[in-house]
């Protein structure tokens, strides 16, 4: 095995049990924290593969932005984490066929697709072609993408505001 | 570098930890000067002496006190959550040395040569957030908590100005690996980005009083990503007791402080590399002029530590002059001033790059 393999074993393992500890955790902040290390590993993948670009903007928006938030509203919520999120398990033979099937396809379509191999040389740098896509090709999609966001932060403005006047 | 200790040791592996260790050797030896430097300015500010009985003038007081840490119990609070309790200083930590990946060192030496650096130093410094809130949270401490609260929100707020200034940059030069952005501020002080870069002509004198403006908010705006006074709230010792670490003691507390000195100095050296030069002299190399090629990384890595020192004496000069911000006045400063200034700013800056 080589270090690139041995990197990407390592980060993949990070990925399955943090995700795994998401799901089964009772404690609220600790799957959060669990899904720090999931965030973490998946921007390791995509820097792994060569996209360094997508791999840091994970990490912006999902470890800077939107974990944050989360625990923010977590912390911020009276009482709730120390309320037992409830796991139980119910219809456990239906769904076990159901996600049998599905991961039999899964590895069928998998062993069977003649994958193509892309070019093993990586980029130097993925953010010039990036740069250029985004504000060239797709500049009026980039634009309206933008407009979008916009509305929806001042929609969530608009919907926190205490509105004092009809008490 | 890394071919250099691949070549050296004949393992890949080994020259990656020794080459991704070597700051860590530079960030502990800075943290054990740095801490004593906080303690002598301060007294000095005060009219007092300071440290003075652990060798001549207290040289070593540092070293007798991380002795005291680490011999000191470790004390886990009864209603703390252990496992979390003790992730957080690590989390904290590895947030902080995370950015050193990307700081250019020195000619020969960085630990990432990627071309996205400052950033993936941007998007990183997340996790320090994240360490802090962790530590606040599973404290099982009011103080804590609202320590941890305060830090969250304060350097969620002041992230904007921060990216909103590195981005006036990113845009001036056209690149976002610090490592180019070093060598085109080379030679002398004149090119360095403060004064206008290596830009000709009227641009340059139209550059420089945007360019120092740019420089204010990102450095006013770094006090607070690294809760210094006059942005401590977070560990408000008046109000909160000492904030999210309370609970903690003995070598945790310990990783907190490194965590935060170290920090001191990544904003530092962001600032360094981007404003004034990076590692390049401003007078020129002494190793040119005697013909000596191995002087210059020397020189080079001197004249980093240097700017980034004094950069970090200027943080500790504000903390002792000035008062701490009511948290209204934190927001104020950040959403009414700061943000605004920097958007005009970086739309100015835009059109003058433009001539």
């Amino acid at each position: 095995m080589e270090l690139y393999d041995i990197i990407f074993y390592l980060i993949a393992l990070t990925v399955v049990v943090s995700a795994a500890i998401v799901v089964g955790s009772k404690n609220i902040v600790r799957a959060a924290y669990s899904l720090l290390f999931t965030f973490l590993g998946v921007a390791g993948i995509y820097i792994l593969l060569g996209a360094d670009f997508i791999g840091v903007t994970q990490l912006m928006v999902y470890v800077g932005g939107i974990l944050i938030l989360l625990l923010f509203g977590i912390m911020l919520t009276n009482k709730v984490y120390s309320v037992d999120i409830r796991r139980e398990n119910s219809y456990i033979i239906p769904s076990i066929v159901i996600v049998g099937i599905f991961a039999a396809f899964l590895i069928f379509v998998m062993t069977e697709t003649n994958w193509v191999t892309a070019d093993p040389t990586f980029p130097n740098t993925t953010v010039f072609e990036l740069g250029k896509t985004l504000l060239v090709h797709y500049s009026i999609i980039f634009e309206i993408l933008a407009i979008v966001l916009l509305i929806a932060l001042i929609g969530a403005a608009t919907l926190a505001r205490n509105d004092n006047k009809e008490r | 570098m890394y071919d250099l200790l691949t070549n050296l040791l004949g393992n890949q592996i080994v020259a990656y930890v020794i080459a991704a260790s070597l700051p860590l050797i530079f960030v502990l030896t800075f943290v054990l000067f740095a801490v004593l430097a906080e303690r002598k300015v301060s007294a000095h500010m005060q009219d007092r002496l300071g440290p003075m009985r652990v060798g001549w003038h207290g040289i070593i007081q540092t070293l007798a006190d991380m002795l005291k840490l680490l011999q000191k119990e470790d004390i886990v609070p009864e209603g703390a959550d252990r496992p979390l309790f003790n992730l957080a200083p690590l989390l904290t930590f590895l947030g902080t040395y995370a950015a050193f990946a990307a700081i250019p060192f020195a000619g020969i030496y960085v630990g990432s040569s990627t071309a996205i650096g400052i950033y993936y130093i941007t998007a990183v410094s997340g996790l320090v957030v994240a360490g802090l809130l962790l530590a606040g949270w599973a404290s099982d401490n009011k103080y804590s908590l609202y320590g941890a609260m305060r830090t969250a929100a304060q350097i969620v707020s002041y992230e904007i100005p921060t990216a909103i200034a590195i981005l006036t940059m990113v845009m001036v030069s056209g690149t976002l690996s610090l490592m180019k952005i070093s060598d085109m501020q080379t030679a002398h002080f004149w090119n360095w980005w403060i004064l206008g870069g290596p830009e000709t002509g009227i641009v340059k004198f139209l550059l420089i009083p945007f360019m120092i403006i740019t420089f204010l908010i990102y450095y006013i705006s770094s006090l607070a990503e690294v809760n210094r006074t006059p942005f401590d709230l977070p560990e408000a010792e008046s109000e909160l007791v000492s904030g999210y670490h309370t609970e903690y003691s003995g070598m945790k507390f310990a990783f907190f402080f490194l965590a935060e000195y170290a920090n001191m100095f990544a904003v530092s050296a962001i600032a360094v590399t981007l404003f004034l030069g990076g590692f390049h002299s401003p007078i020129g190399y002494l190793g040119h002029s005697l013909g000596i090629d191995w002087l210059i990384p020397v020189e080079q890595f001197f004249w980093f530590a240097f700017k980034g020192t004094a950069l970090v004496f200027v943080q500790m000069w504000l903390r002792w002059t000035l008062p701490r911000v009511r948290v209204d006045q934190l927001m104020v400063i950040c959403w009414k001033y700061l943000i605004p200034y920097a958007v005009v700013n970086l739309i100015i800056v835009g059109i003058i790059t433009l001539l």
